[in-house]
């Protein structure tokens, strides 16, 4: 970047309609209106408020939920206290991974190298807390000094006898993207490491889910009443030692794909471990991944088709008469969905179609020309589609396209609130499931527990509706 | 306690300027408990003493041992004993947070500012959502996004372009931009660029920008704080103006309730304030017709420039007014105003609880000559009444209090005064002289001076406190953890506070606030003999 001055792109269809900055309208599409040609997986516009984070943090949420393992963030004190305890990732044993470690860099660390310092942490950490393996989290400043990380994890590996993993995460490396990326090559060095025994020949690991709320717990459930073994969670309640003999098992489940696809390539290579992307949220996506999973084994034991049906079954005839009143309610209301990875948003807007809801908006930080494309067509005509968008830019669509409910994390909670619109987390500080045939109706109360509470009767952009009855609206 | 700068004649900057030479030497201030802590550098690295308090205190009143937390509660966090950490070189649970967080809070206090990180985008997204959970407000900070290749070739490019969408986004009257520890380490060098980019584009309608140097491996979030706002008054308030009596007032990180408190404090006696900075209204706004870029309220950039012409400052901070001097001027945006324009400045701590109140009332009826306000002197009576209504059950409990240096010396003054025993206060900042003012706001009060540490953790808090046998925390909500473990109430108070509705509404300040405080404390010691009693007695 040599200029300060912004080029001038010639507005286009998709994006004549908002007050957009010229590098941004790339970035906006709507459903239907010409081919979509989406300008993302780029650097945030300098200024333009990205709700996006750093290379750090992709790493550093991928690898969080692993909860036998030190998680030591090397750097100034700000990127271990941001994230400190933030997701609700559960764990059904240890739970060191919820404590905040840092090696706190203080001013004579950056001028005289923080490696001393690092070896020291480590070695008090590990002696202190017995972790099965340490995760050294390099940061924006560690890039920039010049610290051999991996000399001294080297070191301390051989010292403590755990693997001791240093995360190449420098935050201004790229965006959350490139962090997935050091996470999983971080994890596949402990692929491998462990014997594979006892592990069933119907058996999978699960990718790219994070435990969040329980989730993986009810994933794991339903893998079980299939009679399929489930070897590592990858990452929710995770564990050193099942991530160190997953090598074992008979095929990859990889949720979220932007997380944990790399680390499912680099299995595929190294052991030819298949995967399947598959998707927990909603009702299809759970039980097509299902389906999916039962059809990969079908030949090992043709039983697992029948037993997968009677699971779905069972739990549809559940779940769907507990819809029924749900969706009464919400038919004809709209949502706005803006999550980090893209891949989400295909679950979130089918399950919003089974609650009679249509979404209006679409987001994410982080999706890839072919998801975008992939996206339009499951979107409804005239859906905005929008890549690393800022907190006007969701504002205004929200208020154009009058939102009832945004879909989101809590850095998008307060555009939503603050426009009267109702809000529901789907994002790591959740604490309510939303995976599986029971989080589809955590889901549906969730968003209608928001946009039928009287509260929005009173807030300035809808109170001129009061007197209309509730849904007459729509 | 009262520091008042301009009698100079008291705990003055000078006098405390060499910094803390511990080994020792500050044991009139550190008195019993110094800890490790002291000031930076004061090589000071035994373990924190015991403290005379694991002796049964003198009020009868036995001490509450700690208890694992029931099993029955999910009980993962007092499953084990935390084991002890000595002379540890890491940080466990930060009981701080990075400098530039506190200017980006400090710059969003400014009316029509847009607060600017100078760094990779991640700073800007974590400090964002750290600030939404506790304020549940939009908190938009603009980042220059720098990249792998801008970290080698120098983040100007972007830092200018950035700031030009900004201005096409917001149209910010205000950038107030702070630097991280990438740009710091790089070398950027920020003044430069903004001359370059008020040369470059002197033809467009530039806002103001004032800039402000933050690497988050120098400090904690109350020095980035203290940092901007002084940033704001030395790169703002240059030139004299006409005397327009009102009174500056820079009251510290407090919530948006306090700055409303504080606003009417001084509007009943009279007079206007200038508050700098005010977070009141652009965190803590009402609901909207129509989505604002820039939240309304904060100081005036104005009344900011205008400054000279106040009648007198009053800069709320004990460990402020400790400051020692600096190598590039007045240490704090008091003594700019002070040592620029002769402005009287008032010194004073926190106005939390009743000792400290006082002094800020005596600070305002010193700058108007009128005696506190009928509604204020109400408010102090009905204070004192309740101290005596509450007394009975607070009287020896035992309290740690952690969180900013400021707050502390704050909360404890308070505590002191409805009996609670802190026995230990601490605060992840160093350099505060935090004993001397803890000193100062309990004696004659406490049977013991409590136990002090400075560049704590939560772990090293957690380590020290087991010995104290506390019967409640005080602070914001990352103490959480401990209570639990101990089961012991958590009195929340400061920021954040992320695990309860309504944190940034606390009330802190004046003798309302002090009410409020003494209230939640009494009450949380109430809640807890209720509901550990068998009887379950509705009649306290």
């Amino acid at each position: 970047m040599t200029t300060a001055t912004a080029p001038n792109v010639t507005a286009t269809a998709e994006c004549r309609d908002a007050d957009l900055l010229d590098e941004r309208k790339k970035q906006v599409h709507r459903a239907g209106q010409g081919p979509i040609d989406m300008a993302c997986n780029r650097e945030s516009l300098a200024g333009a408020v990205s709700q996006r984070a750093c290379v750090f943090c992709g790493s550093r949420v991928v690898l969080y939920p692993i909860a036998d393992a030190l998680h030591l963030v090397h750097g100034p004190i700000g990127c271990a206290a941001y994230t400190w305890d933030i997701r609700g990732a559960l764990s059904s044993g240890p739970e060191l991974h919820r404590l905040s470690f840092s090696t706190d860099l203080q001013e004579k660390d950056v001028i005289f190298g923080g490696e001393k310092k690092l070896a020291a942490a480590l070695d008090e950490l590990i002696d202190l807390h017995q972790p099965k393996a340490a995760f050294v989290y390099s940061t924006c400043i560690v890039g920039l000094i010049g610290d051999d990380l991996g000399a001294v994890c080297r070191k301390m590996s051989e010292k403590k006898g755990i693997p001791v993993i240093p995360v190449q995460s420098e935050g201004f490396k790229g965006n959350k993207r490139e962090g997935y990326l050091a996470a999983c090559k971080a994890m596949f060095q402990l692929v491998g490491t462990a014997p594979t025994d006892d592990v069933s020949p119907l058996s999978v690991n699960i990718l790219g889910d994070f435990n969040l709320a329980g989730e993986i717990w009810i994933v794991r459930g339903y893998l079980e009443r299939m009679g399929i073994q489930v070897v590592a969670n990858i990452t929710g309640d995770g564990r050193v030692d099942d991530i160190r003999r997953c090598h074992g098992a008979a095929l990859n489940l990889v949720q979220c794909s932007g997380s944990t696809m790399d680390l499912a390539k680099m299995m595929k290579e190294k052991y030819g471990t298949p995967h399947l992307r598959v998707s927990y949220l909603g009702i299809e996506d759970m039980a097509d991944s299902l389906y999916a999973v039962a059809e990969h084994f079908e030949s090992v034991d043709p039983g697992i088709v029948e037993r997968t049906r009677d699971l779905v079954r069972d739990e549809l005839a559940a779940l769907m008469p507990r819809l029924r009143d749900i969706r009464r309610d919400l038919t004809g209301k709209r949502a706005a969905i803006y999550v980090g990875g893209s891949f989400k948003a295909f679950s979130l807007i089918k399950a919003f179609r089974h609650i009679g809801m249509n979404v209006v908006l679409v987001g994410s930080q982080t999706g890839t020309q072919e998801e975008y494309q992939e996206l339009e067509t499951v979107c409804d005509p005239g859906t905005v589609i929008i890549d690393d968008a800022n907190p006007l830019e969701l504002s205004h669509y929200v208020r154009e396209l009058d939102v009832d409910v945004f879909v989101g994390g809590v850095k998008e909670r307060p555009i939503a609130h603050k426009l009267g619109v109702g809000f529901c987390d789907h994002n790591h500080e959740r604490k309510i499931a939303l995976a599986g045939f029971e989080g589809m109706y955590n889901f549906a109360r969730e968003v209608h527990a928001s946009v039928m509470s009287p509260v929005w009767r009173f807030v300035p952009r809808r109170a001129r509706r009061a007197t209309v009855p509730a849904g007459a609206d729509a | 306690m009262t520091l008042d700068y301009v009698a100079n004649d008291g705990l003055c900057a000078d006098e405390y300027s060499d910094s803390c030479g511990c080994g020792g030497s500050c044991a009139d201030g550190c008195a019993d408990g110094c800890a490790d802590g002291c000031a930076d550098g004061c090589g000071c690295t035994e373990a924190p003493g015991a403290g005379p308090e694991t002796a049964p205190d003198d009020c009868g009143l036995a001490p509450v041992s700690l208890k694992a937390a029931p099993s029955t509660s999910g009980g993962k966090p007092g499953k084990a004993p935390r084991p002890k950490r000595p002379d540890f070189v890491s940080t466990t649970n930060a009981c701080k947070l990075c400098t530039p967080l506190g200017a980006m809070l400090a710059f969003r206090g400014v009316e029509g500012a847009v607060p600017f990180l100078h760094g990779s985008q991640g700073c800007a997204t974590y400090m964002r959502r750290y600030v939404i959970s506790h304020y549940r407000e939009p908190m938009d900070i603009a980042s220059s996004s720098l990249g792998e290749k801008q970290a080698v070739y120098g983040g100007g490019p972007n830092l200018k372009k950035g700031i030009l969408n900004v201005m096409k986004k917001y149209d910010p009257v205000l950038v107030g931009v702070a630097t991280t520890c990438l740009t710091e380490t790089i070398g950027d060098d920020v003044g430069g660029y903004l001359r370059e980019f008020r040369n470059e584009f002197g033809d467009l309608d530039l806002p103001d920008i004032v800039h402000v140097h933050t690497p988050s491996y120098n400090g904690t979030h109350m020095e980035g704080w203290n940092a901007a706002v002084r940033a704001l008054v030395d790169q703002l308030a240059k030139d004299k103006v006409e005397p327009h009596g009102k009174v500056a007032l820079l009251p510290g990180f407090v919530s948006p309730a306090d700055l409303r408190h504080l606003r009417d404090l001084v509007t009943d006696f009279g007079s206007d304030a200038v508050i700098l900075p005010d977070l009141s209204d652009p965190l803590d706004g009402p609901a909207l017709e129509d989505y604002t870029p820039l939240p309304e309220g904060g100081t005036p950039l104005a009344d900011i420039r205008a400054l000279s012409g106040a009648a007198a400052v009053i800069e709320c901070g004990c460990s402020l007014a400790m400051t020692p001097v600096g190598s590039t001027g007045p240490a704090t945006a008091g003594r700019v105003l002070h040592e620029r324009f002769g402005l009287p400045l008032h010194a004073v701590g926190l106005p939390i609880g009743l000792r400290e109140t006082d002094a800020l009332v005596a600070a305002l009826e010193a700058i108007t000559g009128k005696p506190l306000p009928r509604r204020h002197e109400l408010e102090r009576g009905r204070f004192v009444d309740a101290l005596v209504d509450g007394h009975k059950y607070v009287s020896g409990k035992r309290a740690v209090v952690y969180g900013e240096a400021d707050l502390v010396i704050g909360l404890v003054s308070l505590l002191t005064e409805i009996g609670v025993h802190t026995v230990l206060a601490a605060t992840g900042t160093r350099g505060a002289h935090l004993a001397e003012s803890i000193a100062a706001v309990t004696e004659g009060l406490l049977p013991a001076m409590p136990t002090v540490i400075e560049g704590a953790d939560f772990e090293e808090i957690a380590d020290t406190a087991e010995g104290l046998s506390p019967d409640l925390l005080v602070g914001n909500s990352k103490g959480y953890r401990y209570a639990r473990q101990w089961n012991i109430p958590l009195v929340r108070a400061g920021f954040p506070i992320h695990d309860r509705f309504g944190g940034h509404r606390l009330l802190h300040v004046g003798y309302a606030g002090a009410q409020a405080l003494m209230d939640r404390v009494v009450n949380a010691v109430i809640e807890k003999t209720q509901s550990d009693s068998p009887v379950g007695y509705c009649y306290l």
